[in-house]
């Protein structure tokens, strides 16, 4: 059975893919970074092109990735997630960079 | 009912006005898509209840919404705007060549012809068309053809934010760029005209009657005469009767040729209006005083509607898509300031009312006329 896991949105994508704060993916194969983001994508088709660009897939530059008291925003997105949350014990958090006055 | 759905779009979100015919009291709903900026609504005049509108965000891009039921209820749609092949690159401020990157959606133009056809002006300068109700977005490339490496950044960045398309000819479109002019296309898209000839811009450009690289702010047209253009220009109030062939000037009395909308009105086509601004330096009225300038003879001869404005103390600026009509037998006209007020006229501009006055800064106003 895939495992699932939790990704934690922040406030605007939450409420353009009209969610709570925490959505759970089945992810098939390891668990990274691109394979949890395809799975949220196909999950929430309106979030492509919000957190990754449509064709190269990169990170938008003013959003990060944690999880695990950790900046994995700039880890490869090949890179296995931790261990915590492959197994859905931690979120995959989307976060928006702090910004504004 | 009868009466008018007034789009609003804002810094922070889109909000609808709406009221009967008299156009005396409003109701105000919003704000929708909360902290998101909405650089644009329009409600298809085929199908009313289909309205879309510009969602976009620093953080998370562009986002295009649709409603099918006069904006009570949206759901996201395409956003996938892709440049054909190598994008390749414009002129920068400092004249260097900058590549041609995606920004945001500054105009949805639903088409006249077809209710599932709708145009995308987009940042940095391209014009995208979707044919199945904004699911998926074509880019129709032939206009950046045209001297593209030519065009350049204004202030707002390098947008196609003017899209006006002929009544009578689907094949006839007019857009508009900053700072790249105005094009024309006569076979839906395959080829394009720059349509600049006239005009004159020797503070922007080395040579001031070049062929591509005026700051164009906005154009308008009447239905009834579609040969008939009217443009601000960053300078210049301009007038075409030749479909953009040729321009002449009619800025006439104005004190400022400077400002960003221009606006027809909806039964008289030799009726326009602009809202004339201090300078390119300074974005705001003249003198504090919130003057719109009507013209009844088709550009030259302006007179000052202040009749409810705020004629003190007023620094507000009016932005490019900020100025609609609607289409009563009594003619509507409606702005919005970057002030967050929404003014709206229900006798042609001989008086106003400010219909809200604490919105976030106004980025776009346009007007559903509902029978």
């Amino acid at each position: 059975m895939s495992p699932v896991i939790r990704v934690e949105l922040p406030y605007h994508l939450r409420n353009l893919a009209n969610t709570g704060r925490e959505v759970e993916v089945a992810v098939a194969g390891p668990v990274t970074q691109r394979t949890v983001l395809d799975a949220l994508e196909e999950a929430y088709p309106m979030l492509r092109g919000t957190i990754r660009d449509h064709t190269t897939k990169q990170r938008r530059p003013f959003l990060r990735f944690f999880a695990c008291a950790q900046d994995l925003s700039h880890e490869s997105p090949d890179d296995p997630l931790p261990a915590p949350v492959a197994s859905g014990e931690e979120p995959f958090a989307v976060v928006g960079a702090m910004a504004g006055g | 009912m009868s009466g008018v759905r007034v789009l609003v779009g804002t810094r922070k979100g889109a909000f609808i006005l709406t009221s009967d015919e008299k156009r005396e009291e409003w109701d105000v709903s919003g704000p929708h898509f909360a902290g998101w900026e909405i650089y644009h609504l329009k409600g298809s005049s085929l199908n009313p209840d289909r309205i879309y509108a510009s969602q976009s965000s620093g953080w998370f891009g562009q986002t295009i919404q649709r409603s099918d039921d006069g904006g009570k209820t949206w759901e996201p749609v395409g956003n996938q705007f892709t440049y054909d092949g190598v994008p390749g690159t414009h002129q920068w401020y400092d004249g260097t060549q900058h590549p041609w990157e995606f920004t945001r959606v500054w105009h949805l133009e639903p088409s006249l012809h077809d209710p599932e056809t709708v145009y995308a002006g987009v940042e940095d300068a391209a014009l995208f068309k979707s044919t199945d109700g904004g699911q998926t977005w074509q880019e129709l490339s032939a206009l950046r053809e045209v001297k593209s490496e030519l065009w350049q950044p204004g202030a707002g960045g390098m947008c196609l934010h003017t899209i006006i398309l002929d009544p009578n000819n689907p094949d006839r479109i007019y857009i508009a760029i900053s700072a790249a002019g105005a094009f024309r296309t006569d076979d839906g898209g395959k080829t394009w005209l720059p349509i600049n000839k006239g005009l004159l811009s020797p503070y922007e450009l080395p040579d001031p009657t070049a062929d591509v690289g005026h700051c164009v702010h906005s154009l308008a047209m009447h239905a009834s005469k579609p040969d008939t253009l009217f443009m601000q220009k960053h300078w210049d109030v301009m007038r075409s009767d030749n479909a953009g062939d040729m321009w002449h000037e009619v800025s006439g009395n104005l004190p400022s040729d400077f400002g960003f909308p221009i606006g027809v009105h909806a039964h008289e086509p030799e009726t326009i209006y602009v809202v004339p601004i201090k300078s390119d330096s300074e974005h705001f009225p003249p003198d504090g005083k919130l003057r719109v300038y009507r013209s009844r003879t088709g550009g030259n001869e302006w007179e000052a509607l202040t009749n409810g404005l705020p004629q003190q103390d007023c620094y507000v600026n009016i932005l490019r898509d900020s100025m609609a009509v609607d289409a009563h037998e009594s003619c509507g006209i409606y702005f919005g300031t970057t002030g967050g007020q929404v003014y709206g006229s229900n006798d042609s501009g001989d008086t106003w009312k400010a219909i809200v006055r604490d919105l976030p800064a106004v980025t776009s106003v346009e007007v559903q006329t509902l029978r």
